[in-house]
C-alpha cells in the first residue's frame, strides 16, 4: 500500500512492468487476479452471465487484472478488491458525493458506475493525488484551510475539487459552489471547503 | 447490492437492438438512473445491455438543414457546455446545466434523461402502486407535496426530466431504432399520459432505443430559456419549472411554446398560454395574463397547491427575462 501510494500520479498508464503489475495484484486482490490473457468485455466476448468476468481496470496509472461480477459497482471493486478505501460509500444512490472518483479526468460517482463500464477508462482516486509521500496540492489546501471536521466526505470533496480545477483552473466563488454542489458535507464545512478550493487554485501548478 | 445480472456491451446498433428484443433485458446508457432502479428493485431485468460501446450515438453535429443532431449518449455536461447549444438552443443548455449534479452530468446522457423513471416516493419505495401494476396511486390520498397539479389521472407522478420540457419547447424530434429500422417522431408525442397507460412513461416498445435527438434549424429572432425552482440551491429535481421557446417578429411574439416541468406526468404544454402570447408584444400586462393562464386548469392535491403560485411566478419571471431589448 505504501509503495503504491509513493507512486506519483502522472496519468501515465504505459510501461507497467510485471513487477508493478504483481505488486498491484498483491493489494488484497489475489483471489480476484486473472493472470491469463482472457479477452476483455470490449474485445470479442461481449456477453456475460452473472458469474465472474475478467476486467482490466486502470486505477491511478496502474492496470489491475480482476474478475468481477457484472453487478459490482466501481466503488465496490475499488474498496473491496483493490483495497483503495479513499472513495467512501455514503448514500450509494448518487446523492452525497462521498464515492466521487475521476474517470478520464472528470468527477463521477463510483457508486452509480458498474465496474465493467470503467473498462478502457482511466480512474483516479484520492490515493492517486499523492505526490510521492507528500499530499497533493488540493489535499494540502484542504488541510491548510481546515476544510473538514469528521472527514468522511473529504476524499470525495478533494476529487471534485481536483476535477473542477482541471476544467476551470481559476474558478470564482459561484463556480466553486456550482462545481462542488454534488458533494454533501454532513458537518457543514462548506465555507472552509470553498476557501480550500480557492487556495488550491492558487498553489496549483 | 444490486441483484445478480448478466451484462453485454454490443458495439453496433444492430446488435444492441437485437439484444434488447429479448425478454428480460434493459438498456444502460450512463446508468445514473438505472443503477438506482436496479438496487431498489424497481426494474428486475436478467440482463443489462450497455449502450456505451455505441460510439455513433455520441456527440453533437450540425445537420444538413442547419439543425442539430445530438446523439442519445451525449452527456448532459457535454450538452450544457456546447457553444452552439448555448447560443442557439439556450433552453436546452440551461436545462442540462440545471439537471442533477456535476458528477451526474458527466455521466448521465441526454437519451437517458428522457427515459428516466419517475421519482415518486411511492413508486420508488416498497409500494405496489398503479404504475407497478397495483390497484391505487398512493399519492392521491398520501403525501403528495412533490406530485402533479396537471394531468393527474390514475397516477400523480411528475415527469422528472429537465431536458424534456426544453426539447419540447424547441420542437425537437427523436429518432427511435428497433430491429426493423428507425423512425423519427416529434418529442412532444413521445411521452405517455397516465390516462392512456399508467404503466409506461414513453412509447418505446421492448427492443427500441432512442438513437438521437434532432433540433430544427434555429430561426432568427428565436429566444428560449429554461428555469426551474427547487427546494434548495444545490442539485434537486424541479418543484416546478418552465421551458419557453419564443419566435419573434420584431417586437411581437410570432409563435410561443410554453412547456412546464415538475407539475405533470409528462412535459406539460401550456397551450392556452401559447395562444395568449401569439401576436402580442410582451408588455407587463400581457405577461401577467399569460402567467395566470398557465395555471388556470391546475388541480392541486392536498399538499401541493403551492405549485400553482410557484409556476405562475416562474412563467412570469421567465417571460419578462425573454423580452427583446
Ligand atoms: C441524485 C440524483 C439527482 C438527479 N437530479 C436530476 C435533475 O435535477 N433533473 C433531471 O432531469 N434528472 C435528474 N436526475 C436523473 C439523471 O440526470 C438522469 O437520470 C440521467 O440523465 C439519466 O441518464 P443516464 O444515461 O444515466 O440513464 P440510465 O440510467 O442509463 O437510463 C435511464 C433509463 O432510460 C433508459 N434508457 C437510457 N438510454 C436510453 C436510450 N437511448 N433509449 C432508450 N432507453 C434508454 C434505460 O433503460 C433506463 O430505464 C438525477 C439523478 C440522481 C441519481
Ligand atoms: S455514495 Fe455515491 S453519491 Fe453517495
Ligand atoms: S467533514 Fe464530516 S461530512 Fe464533511
Amino acid at each position: 500500500m505504501e509503495e503504491r501510494r509513493a507512486e506519483p500520479h502522472d496519468g501515465n498508464t504505459d510501461g507497467v512492468s510485471r513487477r508493478d503489475f504483481l505488486r498491484t495484484i498483491g493489494v488484497g486482490t489475489l483471489e480476484a487476479a486473472v493472470l491469463s490473457a482472457a479477452p476483455l468485455p470490449s474485445e470479442g466476448a461481449p456477453a456475460h452471465t452473472g458469474d465472474l468476468v475478467p476486467l482490466v481496470l486502470t486505477v491511478n496509472g496502474r492496470r489491475n487484472a480482476l474478475e468481477v461480477e457484472p453487478r459490482w459497482t466501481l466503488l465496490y471493486v475499488l474498496r473491496e478488491k483493490l483495497g483503495l478505501t479513499g472513495a467512501k460509500p455514503g448514500c450509494e444512490r448518487g446523492e452525497c458525493g462521498a464515492c466521487t472518483v475521476l474517470i478520464d479526468g472528470k468527477p463521477r460517482y463510483s457508486c452509480l458506475t458498474l465496474a465493467l463500464e470503467a473498462d478502457g477508462h482511466e480512474i483516479t482516486t484520492v490515493e492517486g493525488l499523492m505526490q510521492g509521500e507528500k499530499l497533493g496540492q488540493v489535499q494540502e489546501a484542504f488541510v491548510q484551510e481546515d476544510a473538514f471536521q469528521c472527514g468522511f466526505c473529504t476524499p470525495g470533496q478533494v476529487i471534485s475539487a481536483e476535477g473542477l480545477l482541471r476544467k476551470t483552473p481559476h474558478p470564482g466563488v459561484a463556480e466553486i459552489r456550482h462545481g462542488m454542489s454534488g458533494n454533501l458535507c454532513r458537518c457543514g464545512a462548506y465555507d472552509h471547503i470553498v476557501k480550500a478550493v480557492q487556495h488550491a487554485s492558487e498553489i496549483r501548478k | 447490492m444490486i441483484p445478480k445480472i448478466a451484462y453485454a456491451r454490443p458495439h453496433s446498433l444492430k446488435e444492441a437492438v437485437k439484444e434488447l428484443s429479448a425478454p428480460g433485458t434493459i438498456a444502460h446508457a450512463g446508468g445514473t438512473d438505472l443503477l438506482g432502479c436496479l438496487r431498489d428493485g424497481i426494474v428486475t431485468p436478467e440482463k443489462v445491455i450497455s449502450l456505451s460501446g455505441l460510439s455513433d450515438l455520441k456527440g453533437i453535429a450540425r445537420t444538413g438543414d442547419g439543425g442539430l443532431r445530438i446523439g442519445a449518449l451525449t452527456t448532459l455536461a457535454e450538452v450544457a457546455d456546447d457553444h452552439v447549444i448555448n447560443e442557439q438552443f439556450t433552453a436546452l443548455a440551461e436545462a442540462a446545466a440545471s439537471a442533477a449534479s456535476p458528477q451526474l452530468r458527466n455521466q448521465g446522457t441526454l437519451g437517458g434523461n428522457l427515459c428516466q423513471r419517475p421519482r415518486c416516493w411511492y413508486f420508488r419505495g416498497e409500494f405496489h402502486c398503479r404504475r407497478k401494476g397495483g390497484e391505487i396511486c398512493f399519492a392521491m390520498n398520501g403525501r403528495n407535496e412533490f406530485h402533479c397539479i396537471f394531468g393527474g389521472q390514475n397516477c400523480f407522478i411528475v415527469h422528472p426530466s429537465d431536458s424534456a420540457p426544453a426539447l419540447v419547447a424547441l420542437e425537437a424530434r427523436v429518432r427511435i431504432a428497433n430491429s426493423r429500422g428507425t423512425r423519427t417522431i416529434p418529442l412532444d408525442s413521445f411521452f405517455v399520459d397516465p390516462a392512456k397507460d399508467v404503466t409506461r412513461e414513453n412509447i418505446l416498445r421492448p427492443g427500441e432505443i432512442i438513437t438521437e435527438i434532432l433540433l430544427p434549424a434555429p430561426v432568427t429572432q428565436m429566444r428560449s430559456s429554461y428555469r426551474k425552482a427547487r427546494a434548495r440551491g444545490a442539485w434537486d429535481f424541479a418543484l416546478s419549472g418552465v421551458a419557453i421557446g419564443l419566435r419573434f417578429n420584431g417586437k411581437r411574439v410570432d409563435q410561443a411554446r410554453i412547456v412546464l416541468s415538475g407539475v405533470a406526468p409528462i412535459p406539460w404544454r401550456a397551450v392556452e398560454t401559447e395562444q395568449a402570447l401569439a401576436g402580442k408584444i410582451l408588455d407587463g400586462e400581457t405577461v401577467a395574463r399569460a402567467a395566470e393562464s398557465a395555471v388556470r386548469s391546475a388541480e392541486p392535491l392536498s399538499d401541493n397547491a403551492y405549485k400553482i403560485h410557484l409556476t405562475q411566478g416562474i412563467v412570469h419571471e421567465s417571460l419578462m427575462a425573454l423580452r427583446p431589448e
